[in-house]
């Protein structure tokens, strides 16, 4: 074969070869279930049949999860995921927890998870990319600190704004720290929130923002002196987290029925009065 | 002007040749256009390809995101600009140190192999952490407690190991003959060292050498785990308000645009320096 033949050939082998190996797109779910039973367990469309896989990052932290372990039921994403589980028809033993990093949560393409639960804010922008389940949790952002900081009694959010403040990174936290304090010095962004903690610890930050559960856990676990400034202003809109799911997943609106059931009977409060309460953080003005 | 022309056999082959050459750019360009064409299909028929170009490739995506990815880059470069300096100086002692002769530089040369095996062979990530939170949490006073300082540190200490070999493989690649002249014409030791080894060591590892200073500029980017925004970490912020990914991208090309500029303009000092006269030209 001469060079130039070669050339060509090879050209066309990359050029259908692509096209070739690509699987079908899957069909994008219709936006309600049809039918009454049509989120029934044998019906779901699930990445391997007979198991609810689902992914989280790990470490898993507390009070989302407890001891680093997903699969024990405890702390609230577990405990809720385990409740979503059990309304569409799963046993506890057929939940199956693998480890997806955050960012890979949101990645295009085909996923090996049917949903992923990792404290994501639903946002219309992320909608974009992802499927939203309803929101099993609405979120409250707070600031805090180490007693003696120069925020420690700060009652205003104007009254942060000269602070050293960080979040971790991806996160609403960032975003509320950005848009509701404005802070005049750039904030520092970690990778998690230990790392934030550790920098808190180092007086190299003044304050975290943080959401609230993670807020207490940080006070109360991670630092000897641990201070909660307060509560953020809500926003306009109320950020709730909710399941990721592959955009266009048909398993959406059974998901979303099953945390809408949840809400409507109580668990969901139930719940959140075990694993988060919220008595103790002032509302900053 | 004479009247001379060619031969017309003379003129025949220019003609040939012409024709060949003409003939040779045709094909060439064909044959580009093709594959171009035939990757721009196959990609774009691809049933993944409009959610990736618009994930990864979203033109007005990138814009927007283009001055805070800049403003992150700033931080890159400042960190690689002022490290760079101080990596080469090390480097370049602990190279030196390395080849001292004489049994009384014993424990300098012991020295300067020891930090060469623990920094090259550390994670720079290890490092990182270990002095950008470890140091400030000794809470001595007067040490500097923040971040992008201890993260430089850290860049200096790891870089400046691999560096030094690069040096060290620059000197004792001097022939013993330039040594043994240099020693013969009365030149002292140090001088030696100077006006001849280390002039002709340096031209020869420019190369390696760019090769660190480039990846030093992106790893300058590892420091973010300290809390600093750099141009990937602000691409991440951008990312993630509303999960799509044509910021990194925007970061990567910003990082290539450094770069190409800067591989030209070692080529062409290395080529004034008469980089190729050493060891033969091109052949």
């Amino acid at each position: 074969m001469n060079p130039r033949t070669a050339v060509a050939v090879l050209a066309t082998i990359v050029a259908v070869g692509l096209s070739a190996c690509a699987p079908e797109d899957e069909p994008t779910g219709s936006s309600t279930p049809s039918g009454p039973d049509a989120c029934s367990k044998e019906k779901l469309a699930l990445k391997v049949p007979g198991t609810f896989t689902v992914g989280t990052d790990k470490p898993a932290y507390a009070p989302w999860f407890v001891d680093d372990d997903p699969s024990n039921g405890k702390g609230y994403e577990s405990a809720v995921t385990y409740a979503v589980a059990e309304h569409l028809g799963f046993a506890a033993s057929e939940v199956k927890w693998q480890t997806v990093q955050f960012n890979a949560a949101f990645a295009p393409g085909p996923k090996k998870f049917d949903l992923d639960v990792n404290q994501i804010s639903i946002s219309e922008d992320r909608r974009k990319a992802v499927d939203f389940s309803s929101g099993y949790y609405d979120v409250r952002q707070t600031v805090i600190t180490t007693a003696g900081s120069k925020i420690a009694n700060a009652k205003k959010v104007a009254e942060l704004a000269d602070a050293k403040l960080g979040a971790q990174v991806g996160t609403t936290s960032y975003t509320m720290l950005r848009d509701q304090i404005k802070p005049k010095q750039t904030p520092a962004v970690f990778d998690t929130n230990d790392l934030a903690v550790q920098a808190l610890k180092n007086k190299q930050i003044d304050g975290i923002v943080v959401d609230l559960p993670t807020g207490f856990y940080m006070t109360a676990a991670q630092l000897d002196n641990g201070k909660i400034v307060g509560q953020l202003p809500a926003g306009g809109q109320a950020e709730q987290f909710g399941f990721v799911l592959e955009k266009g997943s048909p398993l959406t609106p059974c998901v979303s029925q099953a945390v809408d059931a949840l809400k409507a009977d109580g668990t969901l409060a139930k719940l959140q009065q075990q694993y988060l309460t919220a008595e103790g953080a002032p509302e900053l003005s | 002007m004479s009247d001379w022309q060619p031969s017309a056999l003379q003129q025949e082959r220019l003609a040939y040749r012409r024709r060949r050459t003409v003939r040779s750019g045709v094909i060439a360009g064909v044959s580009t256009l093709v594959l171009v064409a035939l990757l721009v299909v196959g990609i774009g028929s691809t049933p993944g390809w409009p959610r990736v170009r618009e994930t990864f490739f979203n033109v007005d995506r990138g814009w927007e995101a283009l001055p805070v990815v800049a403003q992150g880059l700033w931080l890159n470069i400042r960190v690689m600009l002022v490290c760079a300096v101080l990596i080469v100086v090390l480097g370049l002692t602990l190279a030196i140190l390395r080849t001292l002769r004489g049994p009384i530089f014993f424990p300098l040369r012991i020295f300067a192999a020891a930090y060469t095996d623990v920094f090259r062979g550390l994670p720079l990530l290890l490092v990182i952490f270990l002095l950008g939170f470890g140091v400030p949490a000794l809470q001595l006073r007067g040490l500097p407690n923040q971040a992008v300082i201890w993260g430089g540190v850290a860049l200096v200490l790891t870089y400046s190991s691999y560096v030094a070999e690069v040096f060290r493989a620059g000197i004792e690649s001097i022939h013993p003959s330039q040594r043994a002249a240099a020693r013969s014409l009365g030149l002292s030791h140090r001088q030696t060292l100077r006006f001849v080894v280390l002039p002709q060591a340096v031209r020869r590892v420019l190369p390696p050498l760019l090769n660190d200073f480039v990846s030093l500029q992106k790893d300058s980017g590892l420091i973010a785990v300290l809390g600093v925004i750099d141009a990937i970490r602000a691409a991440q912020l951008e990312t993630a308000e509303d999960f799509n990914f044509t910021p990194y991208v925007v970061a990567g090309m910003l990082f290539v645009a450094l770069t190409i500029p800067l591989t030209r303009l070692t080529d062409w000092v290395a080529r004034r320096q008469g980089w190729y006269g050493g060891g033969g030209g091109p052949v």
